[in-house]
Formats: C-alpha cells, sequence, structure tokens
C-alpha cells in the first residue's frame, strides 16, 4: 500500500512540475506576441512607405536632378486642404488642380489665414488618393516638412514646389492630394 | 486503493466555507461555476443596456436619453457582452467540462485559473463605474467610441476611455492565463489511451480558440496601451499630426478583432456536435474533417482583419486579398455545417431543449455566416459598411452562433453540474421565444441596412419608423423571454427530478461516466480510453 501511495505521489508531482515547465514556455509565447505587437508599428510603416498603403507621401525634399519629362502622358493633380478642430486657420490651394506632364516642375500656392488673435502653429499632413500614386508624388520644396506659426490675423501664402515621378503607375491620371493642418504638437513635454 | 484514500483525506481538510470557499478555491468546477455565473449576471446587465438602445430607437428623434449617453451604451453593451458574458461562459464551459471530458482530476493550473476568474469582477466594475462616477459630476461618463476604440474619437475621449482600456487589460491577462490552463490541461492531463485525435470536439476547439487568444490578446493589450500613451503620456502613434497614422490602430485592432470572433465561436463548434451526435443517437460524423476544419479557421482567421474597414482605403490588391481570403473561410465552415447536418441524417432524434438549440442555431448561424459573406464583397461593402446590415449580421453569429449556443450547452450539461433535471416545458418555451423574438428582432435590422440606415446613431429618418418599433418590441421581448431561462436555472440548481449519471440516453463522453453531480474531485481512478 506505502509503495503504491509514494508511487502515486511521485507520479503526481511529476506531472505538477510538467505543467509548471509547459505553463512557463507558454509565457514565452505570450512575450513573443507582445513583442510582435509592438514590432507591429515599425512594420506598419515600413509597408506604408514602401507601397503608399495610407496615402502617405515622402515628406522630405527630393532633388530636383535626375526626373526626365514624360511626354507621353498627362497627369491630373488636384489639391484639397483642410483644418483639423483645434486650429482657428482658413486654408485652402489657390489653385484646385493642375495638370502636368510627369517629371515636369509644377509649383502651386496654399494660402493660410489665422482667424484668431493669437499666435497658433500648424502642422500640415499630407494624404494622396489613390494610394499607389503616393511615393510618386516628390516634393522639392513644402510648407508642410515643418510646422507654420501664424500671428493672429495674419495671412500666409504657403509654396509647394513638386513633381510627379515618371514610375507612376500608368493606369493613375488623376491624383489628389490633401493637406490637413493639425494644432501643431508640442515638442517634448 | 491508495489514490481513493488520499482524496478522501483532502476532502476533509483545508474545505473552507461561505464566502472564503468561492475565493480561495482552486477546484475546476467551483471555478466554472463562478464564471459561468458571472457570465449570465453580466448577460443580463448588457441586456439591459441594449434594452435603453432599443427603447431609444423605438421612435426616430430623441426621447429618452442624450446621444453622448447612447453612445456610451453601444460601446459597453459591446464590450460587456463579448468580453464579459460570452468569453467567460465559453471558459466556464472549459473549467467545467475539460477535465470531466479528458478523464483529468482537476485543470493543470489550479491557482492560475482562480486567479484568472477573480480578474474579471473588477474588470467589469472598470467598464461600468465611470456610469456611476458621473452621477456624481466625475468625468463625462462610460467609453463612447464603441467598442472599437478607434482614434482620434477614443484619443480625445474623457475618462471612460481610460476605465475602458484598464478593463481590456485585466480581461486580457484574465483569458490569456485561462488559456495557458487549458492548453497545459489538454497537452499533459489527457487520460491514459487518449491521443490528441481522440480527444472530444469541446476540447479541440478550446486548444485552438486558447492559441489564438495567446497570440492575440497581447496585439489588444499593446494597441490599447499605445492608445493610453497617446491620451497621456505625448506619444503619436495614431495621431497624424505627430507622424502616427489612425488607420494603423484599426490594423492592430481588427488583427485581434478578426480572431476574436473565432475566440467566441469555437467552442461552440466543439459542443454542438457533442450534442448533435447525443441526440440524433449515432456517432459524430466527419471528426477528422471536423478538427481540421478548425484548424484551418483558426489559422486563416488571423490573416483576414481588414475586411471591417474596405472603406477606409486602401490599394486594389490588398482589397481583393482581403475579400478572397475572408471568403476562402466559408470553406472550412461549410464542412464544418456538412458535418453538422450528416451527424442528424438518419438518426434517431429527439428534441429536448438542448438539441432545440442546437438545431436552431445551426440554421441562425447559418444565415450570420451567408450574410457576412456578402459584407466580405468589397463591391457590396461599400453599401453595407457601417449601416445596420452589419449589427444584423454579427447577432446572427454572436447572439445566435454564440449566446444561443452557449445556451444549448447549458441545458446540455445542467443536469450533470447540479444532479437536478430542469424543466423540460419551461425549457422548450424559452427557445421558441427566444428564438422567434431573435428573428423579429434582427431580419428588420437587415432591411434597415439595405435602406441605408447607419449604426451607432441615437435618431433615424421617418422612414425607418414601422421597422425599428418591430425590433424593439420584439427585442423586449428578447430581453424578458431570458427571465425563463434565468429561473430554470435557479429552481434546477436548488432541486427537480434526480438526474440519472448518464442523463441523455445517447450520452457519449467520458463527463457521463461520473455520477451527476460529479464529485468534488472528479476521477479519483483515473479512466482509461481505448
Amino acid at each position: 500500500m506505502s509503495v503504491e501511495s509514494n508511487e502515486a505521489e511521485i507520479a503526481s508531482s511529476k506531472l505538477k512540475l510538467a505543467n509548471k515547465k509547459l505553463g512557463l514556455k507558454m509565457l514565452w509565447f505570450v512575450a513573443g506576441a507582445i513583442a510582435f505587437s509592438i514590432a507591429l508599428v515599425p512594420f506598419y510603416n515600413l509597408m506604408c512607405s514602401i507601397t503608399g498603403l495610407n496615402g502617405k507621401t515622402d515628406n522630405s525634399a527630393s532633388s530636383i536632378a535626375k526626373a526626365k519629362v514624360d511626354n507621353t502622358r498627362l497627369v491630373t493633380v488636384e489639391f484639397v486642404g483642410s483644418v483639423m478642430s483645434g486650429l482657428g486657420w482658413n486654408f485652402y490651394p489657390k489653385q484646385s488642380s493642375i495638370t502636368l506632364h510627369p517629371g515636369q516642375i509644377a509649383t502651386v500656392l496654399f494660402e493660410a489665414k489665422n482667424i484668431t488673435s493669437q499666435e497658433l502653429a500648424g502642422q500640415a499632413v499630407p494624404s494622396v488618393t489613390p494610394g499607389e500614386g503616393a511615393v510618386n508624388l516628390k516634393k522639392i520644396e513644402c510648407f508642410c516638412f515643418q510646422k507654420q506659426t501664424l500671428k493672429g490675423g495674419e495671412v500666409k501664402e504657403m509654396p509647394l514646389r513638386f513633381f510627379i515621378d515618371p514610375a507612376l503607375p500608368p493606369e493613375v491620371k488623376v491624383m489628389t492630394l490633401s493637406y490637413s493642418f493639425f494644432p501643431a504638437v508640442e515638442e517634448k513635454k | 486503493m491508495s489514490t481513493t484514500t488520499i482524496t478522501h483525506d483532502e476532502e476533509h481538510h483545508d474545505h473552507p466555507t461561505g464566502i472564503m470557499r468561492w475565493l480561495t478555491t482552486t477546484n475546476h468546477k467551483d471555478i466554472g461555476t463562478m464564471y459561468l455565473t458571472f457570465s449570465l449576471i453580466m448577460f443580463l446587465v448588457g441586456g439591459a443596456m441594449v434594452l435603453g438602445i432599443r427603447a431609444e430607437l423605438f421612435q426616430p428623434g430623441l426621447q429618452l436619453m442624450k446621444p453622448e449617453f447612447y453612445n456610451q451604451l453601444i460601446g459597453v453593451h459591446a464590450l460587456i457582452m463579448i468580453f464579459s458574458a460570452l468569453m467567460p461562459a465559453a471558459t466556464g464551459f472549459a473549467n467545467w467540462m475539460i477535465p470531466l471530458q479528458i478523464g483529468a482530476p482537476d485543470m493543470a493550473l489550479p491557482r492560475l485559473n482562480n486567479w484568472g476568474f477573480w480578474l474579471l469582477p473588477p474588470s467589469a466594475i472598470l467598464l461600468t463605474l465611470p456610469f456611476t462616477l458621473a452621477l456624481f459630476g466625475i468625468g463625462d461618463g462610460a467609453i463612447a467610441t464603441g467598442w472599437t476604440f478607434y482614434p482620434p474619437l477614443s484619443v480625445q475621449g474623457g475618462i471612460g476611455v481610460d476605465f475602458a482600456i484598464f478593463a481590456v487589460h485585466l480581461l486580457g491577462i484574465s483569458s490569456v492565463m485561462g488559456s495557458i490552463n487549458i492548453i497545459v490541461t489538454l497537452f499533459n492531463m489527457r487520460a491514459p489511451g487518449m491521443t490528441l485525435m481522440k480527444m472530444p470536439m469541446f476540447a479541440w476547439g478550446w486548444l485552438i480558440t486558447a492559441f489564438l487568444l495567446v497570440a492575440t490578446i497581447p496585439v489588444l493589450a499593446g494597441a490599447v496601451t499605445m492608445l493610453l500613451t497617446d491620451r497621456h503620456f505625448g506619444t503619436h502613434f495614431f495621431s497624424a499630426a505627430g507622424g502616427g497614422d489612425p488607420i494603423m490602430f484599426q490594423h492592430l485592432f481588427w488583427f485581434f478583432g478578426h480572431p476574436e470572433v473565432y475566440i467566441l465561436l469555437l467552442p461552440v463548434w466543439g459542443f454542438i456536435p457533442q450534442i448533435l451526435q447525443t441526440f440524433s443517437r449515432k456517432p459524430m460524423y466527419g471528426y477528422k474533417a471536423q478538427v481540421y476544419s478548425l484548424w484551418a479557421i483558426g489559422a486563416l482567421s488571423v490573416v483576414v482583419w481588414a475586411h471591417h474597414f474596405f472603406t477606409a482605403g486602401m490599394p486594389v490588391p490588398a482589397l481583393l486579398y482581403f475579400m478572397y481570403s475572408t471568403m476562402a473561410i466559408s470553406l472550412p465552415l461549410a464542412v464544418l455545417f456538412f458535418c453538422w447536418i450528416k451527424t442528424m441524417w438518419r438518426g434517431s432524434m429527439t428534441f429536448e431543449t438542448p438539441m432545440l438549440f442546437a438545431v436552431g442555431w445551426i440554421i441562425l448561424f447559418g444565415i450570420g455566416g451567408l450574410t457576412g459573406l456578402v459584407l466580405a464583397d468589397v463591391a457590396a461593402d461599400a453599401q453595407y459598411h457601417n449601416s445596420y446590415f452589419v449589427v444584423a449580421h454579427f447577432h446572427y453569429t454572436l447572439f445566435a452562433g454564440g449566446i444561443m449556443g452557449i445556451m444549448a450547452g447549458v441545458y446540455y450539461w445542467l443536469p450533470k453540474m447540479t444532479g437536478h433535471m430542469y424543466n423540460e416545458k419551461l425549457g422548450k418555451v424559452h427557445f421558441w421565444l427566444t428564438a422567434i423574438a431573435f428573428n423579429m428582432t434582427f431580419i428588420p435590422q437587415f432591411f434597415l441596412g439595405l435602406a441605408g440606415m447607419p449604426r451607432r446613431i441615437p435618431d433615424y429618418a421617418i422612414q425607418f419608423t414601422e421597422f425599428n418599433e418591430i425590433s424593439t418590441i420584439a427585442a423586449f421581448a428578447l430581453g424578458f423571454s431570458q427571465l425563463l431561462f434565468v429561473y430554470n436555472i435557479v429552481m434546477c440548481v436548488k432541486g427537480g427530478k434526480k438526474a440519472t449519471d448518464k442523463v441523455w440516453e445517447g450520452a457519449v463522453g467520458l463527463e457521463w461516466t461520473l455520477s451527476s453531480p460529479p464529485p468534488y474531485h472528479s476521477f479519483t481512478e483515473q479512466p482509461t480510453v481505448n
């Protein structure tokens, strides 16, 4: 009897140990899943910058030099300007659209007006539709590269110099470039 | 016989009574009972909230509440029903039945099990407390973003969002602990001779559920934590002005959110075939095909998430991928439907309450699945997105496919758990009232959605009035029918006709070899399976 009960006890403590071990192994699985969820953020941004999935444009100045003008086709670029809540500005493009050859450099003006009496800083965030064309919209100079500050009542013309990369997929004939002005984010609290 | 002496001793010492029994218990049946009780209470709480929503929608215009409060009811209703009613019900069954079904004395990690349950009540308090706080002028009420937490609204929202985020953290920890426990139990504690491919279907359903939970809950926890840091610590994961992207939240959320649908349903797909086999009195059809289909669905569920926001804007190749992969899920699901129907085919069927619920479940869940295919179509989705069609669809999958399935399980196992038979006549009345009222509530909503009524809005155009009135009246009937369910359960726990060990004539499985109710420590002698 006592031998048997010893064996049973040994077996049950062995099982407990095995359970604990497998339980701890599963914790590694969970840790992996947490790491994965954090890694999804840079992965998402990488995917977007490669594919233009979310219509984000490359937000740094491109060099003018290499692009050759593709005279065989025309692309229409439409402009939209909007202001998000919390920023007391008016903001609109001075021309609603432009038609140009890929590779051709164009300058368009946007106008912003601070309709409050206080100094306000805004940050323009671009978005391009269709997303397939987003990576092909190259900016040489843009008011969106840094935040813009307007004094109370100040009106400012904001230039955008850009060209369309001739690598633009042929099915894209019309693109819409939208700028939304957000209240500028305070740098590091 | 030494094993019996050991357990006999255990039964006499360290057995606290009263509240301490429940606070400190590590017994899988006690914990299962607590999970199921908690689930039932929260089901009634979530149901009461939705009656408020339906009352407001009885007529166009705003009669009963402010839109802000309406939005809070909608969000908290969903969070409670998903995380505090459906998931705990499935976990409760897992705790009660998995050890019995696989011939184990208890769950593998009993203390973890206790902790897993006791995280739930605090999380429920966190979810609902902001309602009360608002009455005392603190904050502006509960989370008003819907259960999906979409930014920028959730970044701008009041303290209700913070409460909900912490509630989700607790719920997440609880279900991850529950899942680890189930995985370890299923891998280490099976009776000798029970290979993985001899496990009961319910165990299979839960094994896949548990893996999905462990893999995706951390992603939800991560996403809501980023939301929290965006709200309070100056990060910009989801704020476009700071270089973030609100759409990224939708990707993170639905990477969890779509598997979550299967997390809610897979346990039900596990025990429904067992119920069908019991009342058809013939073996389950296509056991292997069902197991493989469950795996296929589990695997596919993590690669289809973006069909929840086709209209957010995506390149065409991405739309096509998510459409086709979503539709691909219907193939293994069709295999399951075929197996369920074939299990009944030419069986000598009887229609006790669990069987009524199971058969009704197949039909109604089928409607839920088919309307889901319509929504998965990118071209059609442009019209249906965010309309009442979606609301009707997911209530067919989650109320019919989830809750009515759970009810089938309750009636099926209640005699085993309590040792008493429930009132069969009342059970049948409950089924018919539920099934009819459910359809009356949600069929009009399909048409409302097709006609263009948007979800999550407390007011609507007057041409939608009649269908909304039908839906509201039926929703109240549906809600009050559930009191029969509660009454039946309470009476069954208190007493009633003694249940036999086998309970059902055609019952198959190790849980039916034990007495009804099973002894406090099940399987004092380990069974073997051939």
